[in-house]
């Protein structure tokens, strides 16, 4: 689903970000991506999303090797992709509806469909009955879940998440996980980058671990 | 509804969304497009209200057959008797030299001054014009020179000088009706996409977070070449009541500024086909500035990610 290739990725300051960094995720697998802020978590996320193309080595993503895919075919690749923002990228002019809707909009997804799966998916991150909110309505929690809600409505084959629980409080945060958990089970491939150690270690899932860019360690967390 | 149409709709809806949310900037931005299309547009009615005189006077050519004066009256009738039977030739009238010094002497207030000349000074004279068909430039010198062959006839006028200069004014009018009107499109054009890059610049995170989900150029651009047709389309309407009301407001003393010249030069209206024209003119232009300006910076757009 996910390999890494002997990735280097060293941005115009001359900051290596990421220095031959090689790891695989298989389809289905749900993985911890760890590290100390700069490890170079952030960096493993732009590649995957193709917010940037590695300075050396190789991304596969979903069966497709990255740099070699037309930019034509990049918003197709997106919509297979679920992201959840750190800052939860929401439209602050839009409803908590519109929010959620949009990657079903740009998908073209008929209107009663797209009313049934936005509902639903609210009802997945409990916020069914804020659905006509504004986001600044919202707590950041809440705000956090629309983001959540809006990455998993196109139910995605690939889920990736920027500290999903940063902004929640412990039962929320394990709510979440059960909720990327039951993706998981549904056959979606689940990335979430975290420097939440206990969650990494409660949920004892398997780790990708980045120290200064490098690959520390991809097993479960002790 | 098929999915195509639903999504224009759904871009069309969501421009004119903008649009009224913010009526001040909507307001002024349609005002100086419409300013910008009123113009030409106004100019070309003129030019074009002043064609149709201009249409009816190159018809309206004479031409005068000064005759010697020894020539006695029967001939010159005999002349006319021919020239009516002419196809190129529409009315014909004989002045008289008596008649000609008649009116001579109630129009000079010159009378007694004649009256002691003793001898009529005055030729007998043919006045004619040429039918419509024959009325060009070519064919009335043609008729000109045949006329002018003629052992009895002294001299040919041709009294259409002032039609022809007209015609010429009212050709460089057109001209500079068309260049003004291209150098305004262009204002229209840049001020659209000035807007666009503008609105662009200012949604330029719901631009990020719509590539980070999917959208694909087309879907980001649409609503942006909605806002453009849309202005370009409510310029054209406002522009359009501009000149309806210039028109209605002018017509009256221009139209009793011709009459005192004796002219019948009235004002036109701007009709249907002149609004179609100028709704298409107006959506033409606001969607290629709002094209231009979305292709350019959308292209240049990648979908920023901090985190």
């Amino acid at each position: 689903m996910i390999r890494f290739d002997r990735v280097t990725k060293r941005y115009a300051s001359g900051r290596e970000a990421l220095a031959g960094v090689s790891f695989e995720i298989a389809a289905g697998e749900m993985v911890f991506l760890t590290g100390r802020s700069g490890a170079g978590k952030s960096s493993v996320l732009r590649l995957i999303a193709l917010l940037q193309h590695p300075s050396r080595g190789q991304v596969n993503v979903l069966g497709r090797d990255l740099a070699k895919l037309p930019k034509g075919q990049v918003p197709a690749f997106r919509r297979q992709l679920g992201m959840v923002f750190q800052d939860h990228r929401l439209l602050l002019d839009r409803s908590v509806f519109d929010n959620v809707a949009l990657p079903l909009v740009v998908a073209h997804t008929p209107l009663a469909d797209l009313d049934k799966r936005v509902r639903a998916a609210l009802d997945q991150v409990g916020l069914l009955d804020r659905i006509q909110a504004r986001p600044l309505e919202l707590s950041v929690g809440e705000q956090q879940r629309v983001g959540i809600a809006r990455a998993i409505v196109g139910r995605p084959p690939l889920l990736v998440a920027d500290e999903p629980t940063g902004n929640l409080d412990p039962q929320l945060s394990r709510e979440i996980m059960a909720l990327f958990g039951r993706l998981r089970d549904a056959g979606a491939t689940v990335v979430v980058a975290s420097h939440d150690m206990a969650l990494v270690r409660e949920s004892g899932l398997r780790q990708i671990q980045l120290v200064e860019g490098r690959l520390a360690d991809t097993g479960v967390a002790p | 509804m098929s999915g195509w149409l639903a999504r224009h709709l759904q871009a069309l809806l969501f421009a004119l969304g903008r649009l009224v949310r913010a009526p001040w900037a909507t307001g002024f931005t349609v005002a100086v497009i419409a300013i910008a299309l009123t113009l030409p547009a106004g100019f070309a009615l003129l030019v074009e209200s002043a064609s149709r005189v201009s249409d009816q006077a190159a018809t309206a050519i004479d031409l005068s057959v000064y005759f010697k004066l020894e020539t006695p009256l029967p001939e010159v009738q005999q002349r006319a008797s021919q020239l009516r039977t002419r196809p190129d030739v529409s009315a014909v009238q004989v002045i008289t030299a008596e008649q000609a010094l008649q009116q001579l002497q109630q129009d000079s207030g010159l009378a007694a001054a004649l009256a002691a000349l003793g001898d009529n000074p005055l030729p007998q004279v043919i006045s004619l014009r040429p039918s419509a068909s024959a009325s060009s430039p070519a064919a009335l010198d043609a008729l000109r020179r045949e006329l002018a062959a003629w052992p009895q006839v002294d001299t040919v006028q041709v009294d259409g000088d002032w039609a022809r200069r007209l015609t010429a004014i009212l050709a460089l009018l057109r001209r500079l009706a068309l260049t003004v009107g291209g150098v305004l499109a262009l204002g229209v054009v840049a001020v659209v996409g000035n807007i666009i890059r503008l609105e662009i610049h200012s949604r330029r995170a719901e631009i990020d977070i719509t590539q980070l989900v999917g959208g694909s150029p087309a879907f980001i651009r649409r609503p942006f070449l909605y806002t453009g047709a849309l202005y370009g389309g409510l310029g054209a309407v406002l522009a359009m009541v501009l000149l309806t009301v210039g028109s209605l407001l002018l017509a009256t003393p221009v139209s009793q500024l011709a009459v005192s010249y004796g002219s019948r030069f009235a004002l036109a209206a701007p009709g249907l086909r002149e609004f179609g024209a100028l709704l298409a003119a107006g959506v033409l232009l606001g969607l290629t500035g709002a094209w231009i300006a979305a292709s350019r910076q959308l292209a240049a757009l990648h979908p920023r990610y901090e985190s």
